[in-house]
């Protein structure tokens, strides 16, 4: 695995690889060199198997990571790819012509965290949600409950306890 | 189904022969439901019996707990013993079983299919996730009130319901029908506007037509 961190540093712009385990290393890739390390990935280096692509929001930073996970059978590893995407602009190039399976993880992207592919098939369309006119319900600033609460005609008379106080008020009333 | 196949359009027959197809009055009533008089005592009585006695369930399953019919339809609780049996198309059936949590897309589904069912019908709702949206209660896509958009005739309560509670429920339905408080379906057609206010709130890309059945 080192060494082939060490080749691809050499062509790419790779930086803060995470050995993970000994058969599955994360590491970031600049969004330009994104696909063509990819490809190279899955040309040269035998990763063949895209396992999955998803998406975290970091709010605080601006940012959204997409992980590519890569796998080779021959070597029995997995790659995680990180590539970060600007939160105001989430415009990504599509990999789906490398994986046909890829499309559809970017309907799914587009549709919950508005991150756009442009090119890739039906990217448009709606993937789960059937007219969905709020923000992508996946990012983080989309307060789910309020949604909830808004929408669904909330049955009144629902309490909730914090787990860890009602324990100790059951176990421990005194203290 | 889409907005599209609710235009009118001309189809080509099989013999080449042209005709205009307009599917809203051609595939579907354009009728509003009615509310059903109860006819006199004793042959009301007499016919709730028979109703009681009569329940076609549809197998559709809606949530995690349509996994509790599978044990229910075969032989380890047969509620086939109870003359309660599953049949395969809307059409045929008189009881929908709402088997947990509804997502809105799902939702929009079983009110197609609950309109299609013949009357007089029922509905049966299983799990915590039908009465207040249970563990998926402040979710952005799961509803909470399953009485806000389809007549709730029984709530069979639990988080799976084991199959013993359906039982039970199906029993409590069958009294319910006895005594004539199985209304479901006049309060559907007496409340229809608010029904569908309700429904078209939440389904925002309302493809169907007002009436389904």
């Amino acid at each position: 695995m080192k060494a082939l961190i060490e080749r691809l540093e050499k062509k790419f712009r790779v930086t803060d690889p995470v050995m993970q385990r000994a058969d599955e290393t994360f590491f970031t890739v600049d969004k330009a060199d994104a696909v063509a390390l990819i490809t190279h990935l899955r040309e040269r280096e035998g990763f063949t198997h895209l396992s999955f692509l998803t998406a975290v929001d970091w709010l605080e930073d601006g940012k959204f990571q997409l992980t590519y996970l890569l796998n080779n059978n021959a070597m029995k590893a997995d790659v995680g790819v990180r590539v970060f995407l600007d939160r105001e602009r989430p415009v990504m190039e599509s990999v789906h012509h490398l994986w046909k399976q890829a499309a559809t993880y970017q309907r799914e992207l587009k549709e919950m965290f508005g991150i756009d592919f442009p090119g890739s098939p039906r990217i448009d369309e709606p993937f789960i949600l059937e007219g969905w006119h709020d923000i992508p319900p996946y990012r983080r600033d989309f307060d789910t409950k309020k949604y909830s609460e808004e929408t669904y005609f909330p049955r009144p008379g629902r309490t909730t306890h914090d787990p860890a106080d009602y324990m100790k008020q059951k176990l421990y009333p005194e203290e | 189904m889409s907005s599209k196949d609710l235009e009118k359009r001309r189809v080509t027959g099989p013999d080449g022969e042209q005709f205009d197809v307009d599917p809203m009055q051609d595939y579907f009533c354009q009728e509003r439901p009615k509310e059903h008089e109860p006819a006199n005592r004793i042959w009301e009585s007499f016919l709730n019996w028979a109703r009681a006695e009569s329940l076609w369930i549809l197998g559709y399953g809606t949530g995690c707990g349509a996994i509790e019919m599978r044990p229910l339809m075969t032989p380890r609780f047969d509620a086939y013993r109870y003359g309660i049996q599953w049949r395969p198309t809307p059409r045929q059936s008189n009881v929908l079983v709402i088997g947990g949590y509804l997502s809105v897309k799902t939702l929009k589904r079983v009110i197609r299919s609950y309109e299609q069912m013949q009357g007089p019908k029922y509905v049966v709702a299983l799990g915590s996730c039908t009465i207040n949206g249970g563990m998926y209660w402040d979710s952005y896509n799961t509803i909470n009130r399953l009485d806000k958009y389809l007549p709730v005739d029984i709530y069979i309560t639990g988080c799976m319901p084991r199959p013993e509670s359906l039982l039970a429920g199906f029993e409590a339905l069958k009294k319910l029908i006895r005594e004539g408080k199985g209304e479901g379906q006049n309060l559907y057609a007496r409340n229809f506007d608010e029904y569908k206010a309700n429904q078209k709130k939440i389904i925002r890309d309302w493809d169907m037509p007002d009436y389904n059945w």
